[in-house]
């Protein structure tokens, strides 16, 4: 896809979202929008480094916890921006990326899967204990009555969110296009061989952890706004987990807009399923369908697409 | 006399309580070809991994183009112009052919080229393997042979100034021998230095300058292949007492 | 000094069970390679299992572990097949096969809380609830069964893998599988029976868990530290390092509990493991 092509996309699906905030009333699109885009951003961050490299993040909640604990600690003292919100996530998400990244990387893949998963416990385990953001019994976010341009709050959070997340996505295609790109591809297909190659192994990984870590802070920050109550239990949330490997995986991880597609249908399911049967069955697909991906179709659904695509040509 | 580029100096190399290597030392003319040899088990191939950089070694020095790279993490020893190619070929295979040739192009390159330059560098070190009309097929799907010559591609394209071969010949035919020896040399032609290690004897005496001899961790012999082959040491490393 | 003494005591009775727990993954990770971060999930499952049967008939629920240990054991064999299949076979062990775990962790716990709700449960025997005293000291019996049986455990185990055949194949086939098959072993079957009775130490090490405490779903995931950070800390393969591992992090959990703060006793762990891989990743008795 060419560069003008996918900007234009890009300025397109932004202004028909805006768009609809303005024509359409249905809350609950509103609401069920916001989730779905959520989970695209954390999808498209966590492929940035299992899909990219090879190397799986099970602790994306806490990342994504360090968003949404950065808006209640700061919307606290300081009652600040959106965009100050959004920037110190990220500094701080990066951060702790890049040190997870820098103390594991050098190991084998497995430590560093394991590694995320103690940063998670370890970071719930401190804001349980942290009376400021109200502990293990949580912190309740006043959100503001009106907000510029838009008819109610939910509104500008789904624009917000709908922003984020075709950042987060020009960010991920960027990141696979450029040069760096395929230095992670040479990661991803042998690690070894791309080190004897030339390729700065360790360096790159930490471009990836970095930016992933960046980007689910990012996908936190609204979070208390959106829900007004937060508590670690809601933000350090398994599903949060789970969804950011499943939609990947499912979509398919070797290219950009695999987590897109993951996220879209995964994230539109699980939203239908959560109010027309429940939220434990809902849940329960996802982690059917993740195992079942990985076992019969690891390349995920745009895998699928492009092997048929490919056995096509080759006939004709 | 031409200068030297690498220098090995007193190398060592423990596993636990194994000594892969044992204080072995050797050198590398500009543009030499030097086979290295010895039984199963000598630590030639340790060896090679701590010159490359994927290994650490545990005392003594690698010294390239004067310079101590013995530290030096294995990108920058490539960057340096230290390359290897792996005895089970590794290519990358989410690529094509032409593609495993443009990671090194753009990532091993102090001088690196730049947009349209990179596929034409990339075509030229294909036609120097005989792969200039295989370049968009996957590298997935390629014979053993190929794949050797995948690695050798490879590794020439990031401009070395040495390639370690290691076992490139392995279970191939004798046809098969003659192809990859044909490529090496034409890669000496180009003035790189080559250590090659090989168990195919008539590759080594056909390659080699000069031979140096490992086993159980130590230099045991070195010289012009035919000293060595006459050297009665070397003889009872192989067949034993 | 009490205090001092008691958090010993009581962090060696809980290292002692953590062995228990540990064990399998010290075999499926630590000699297989193969990453099951769902072993905790399995013991959680063992608990459960303990808590139906013992609810029923009141069997004793070390009994009820053993005899399901079998049951488990073709189970875990039967799971070693599909990733085989799925990822060994195909070199997709490093991203795929964590997932996969993952994956069945998460579908094992929501299971849970749809058969048994996210209430705790507990099971009954006779020295539950009993504590034996030595002067300052208290040793209550459901911290004490759990202990010695799981000494059993570990004891059995390694003498299984050092003295048996097919134990020291086990033993082998993480390092050599070409030797193996020159024996005549199938690697494949024997990492298959490897894998099974890692699955079937989560058996007893459930009931052993119920024992000590009440059991909900969820607590698989504060167990997943625990083990790794034992099975790391020891030293991958070596059962008399997960033993030593074990009751290190019990003492240490049971001193920050004491004097901290039980609300961060799952940081120790991790914590341990953080540090284990920064200075000396090979753990305290690894091969190298």
């Amino acid at each position: 896809m060419r560069d003008i092509v996918f900007w234009m996309a890009v300025a397109l699906i932004f202004l028909l979202g805006v768009l609809a905030t303005k024509t359409y009333d249905n809350e609950f699109f509103f609401f069920a929008g916001y989730a779905v885009l959520q989970a695209t951003i954390m999808a498209v961050a966590w492929n940035i480094l299992g899909g990219f490299t090879g190397y799986v993040n099970f602790g994306s909640a806490g990342f994504f916890a360090i968003g949404a604990y950065t808006s209640v600690a700061l919307h606290k003292a300081l009652e600040p921006s959106m965009l100050v919100l959004l920037l110190v996530a990220a500094l701080l998400g990066g951060l702790v990326g890049l040190g997870t990244g820098y103390l594991t990387l050098r190991l084998r893949g497995v430590y560093f899967a394991i590694a995320t998963l103690a940063m998670a416990i370890v970071f719930e385990t401190f804001v349980t204990n942290w009376q400021y953001v109200g502990g293990a019994t949580g912190a309740y976010i006043l959100t503001p009555e009106t907000v510029l341009f838009f008819d109610s709050y939910i509104e500008f959070l789904f624009a917000l969110m709908l922003f984020l997340a075709l950042g987060a996505v020009a960010i991920a295609r960027h990141l696979q296009i450029s040069r760096i790109g395929k230095g992670l591809a040479a990661v991803r297909d042998d690690e070894i061989a791309a080190e004897c190659t030339g390729v700065p192994t360790l360096r790159l990984k930490l471009v990836s952890t970095t930016t992933m870590g960046a980007l689910m802070a990012v996908a936190g920050v609204p979070y208390p706004f959106f829900v007004t109550y937060v508590d670690p239990l809601s933000a350090f949330n398994l599903v949060i987990a789970v969804n950011a490997i499943a939609m990947p995986m499912i979509g398919g991880t070797a290219i950009w807009y695999g987590p897109v597609v993951g996220a879209l249908l995964l994230g539109s399911i699980q939203e239908i399923a959560t109010v027309t049967i429940s939220s434990e069955v809902n849940v329960l697909i996802v982690g059917v369908l993740l195992v079942t991906f990985i076992m019969v179709a690891p390349q995920g659904i745009v895998g699928l697409i492009r092997d048929c695509w490919r056995r096509r040509h080759k006939r004709g | 006399m031409a200068e030297r580029i690498l220098e090995v100096d007193g190398l060592s190399k423990r596993f636990g309580g194994f000594v892969a290597l044992d204080a072995v030392s050797l050198h590398l003319g500009e543009g030499e070809r030097l086979g290295l040899i010895g039984p199963n088990g000598s630590g030639k191939t340790t060896m090679i991994n701590c010159i490359s950089g994927a290994l650490k070694s545990d005392g003594g020095a690698v010294i390239f183009k004067g310079r101590d790279v013995t530290r030096l993490p294995a990108y920058r020893r490539v960057r340096l112009g230290i390359t290897r190619s792996f005895q089970i070929p590794r290519p990358f295979r989410s690529m094509s052919v032409i593609e495993n040739l443009r990671i090194p192009l753009e990532y091993a390159r102090r001088d690196r080229p730049h947009g349209g330059q990179v596929q034409e560098e990339a075509r030229a070190i294909l036609e120097l393997v005989g792969f200039q009309d295989r370049a968009n097929e996957s590298s997935a799907d390629l014979t053993q042979v190929d794949l050797r010559k995948l690695e050798l591609a490879r590794a020439l394209a990031a401009r070395p100034a040495l390639l370690v071969a290691d076992e490139a010949m392995a279970g191939l035919s004798s046809a098969e021998v003659d192809d990859i020896l044909a490529i090496l040399f034409r890669l000496n032609e180009r003035g790189v230095a080559v250590i090659m290690i090989e168990h195919i004897m008539r590759a080594v005496m056909r390659f080699s300058e000069r031979v140096v001899v490992l086993d159980a961790g130590q230099k045991i012999a070195e010289g012009t292949p035919d000293q060595v082959i006459n050297d009665p040491a070397v003889e009872r490393a192989y067949l034993g007492e | 000094m009490e205090l001092f003494l008691n958090a010993i005591v009581s962090g060696l009775l809980l290292g002692g069970f953590y062995a228990a727990v540990a064990l399998g993954l010290a075999i499926a990770f630590g000699q297989l390679d193969i990453v099951n971060i769902a072993h905790p999930a399995f013991v959680i499952v063992g608990s459960y299992v303990a808590y139906m049967v013992n609810s029923r008939i009141g069997l004793d629920p070390v009994l009820i572990g053993l005899l399901f240990a079998p049951v488990f054991f073709v189970v875990g064999g039967a799971i070693y097949r599909v990733y085989y299949a799925s990822f060994e076979r195909t070199g997709q062990e490093a991203l795929s096969g964590l997932a996969f775990f993952f994956g069945l962790m998460f579908i094992i716990e929501v299971l849970l809380i749809m058969i048994y709700g996210v209430d705790y449960r507990l099971v009954a025997a006779p020295y539950i609830g009993s504590t034996w005293r030595f002067g300052p000291i208290a040793v209550p019996l459901r911290m004490l069964v759990p202990f010695v049986t799981a000494l059993v455990m570990t004891a059995g185990v390694y003498l299984y893998l050092s003295n048996t055949f097919t134990g020291r194949a086990i033993l082998a086939v993480s390092q050599d599988r070409l030797a193996l098959r020159l024996m005549g072993a199938d690697p494949i079957k024997i990492k298959q029976l490897a894998f099974g009775l890692s699955i079937a130490t989560a058996a007893l090490a459930g009931a052993l868990l119920i024992i000590i405490g009440p059991v909900e779903p969820s607590m698989n995931r504060q167990y997943i530290g625990r083990v790794f950070a034992i099975v790391v800390l020891g030293g991958m393969g070596s059962i008399g390092g997960t033993l030593v591992a074990a009751l290190i992090l019990g003492v240490a959990e049971s001193f920050v509990a004491t004097f901290y703060g039980p609300s961060w006793a799952p940081a120790v762990a991790f914590g341990i493991l953080l540090i284990t891989l920064a200075l000396r990743p090979q753990g305290l008795f690894g091969r190298y």
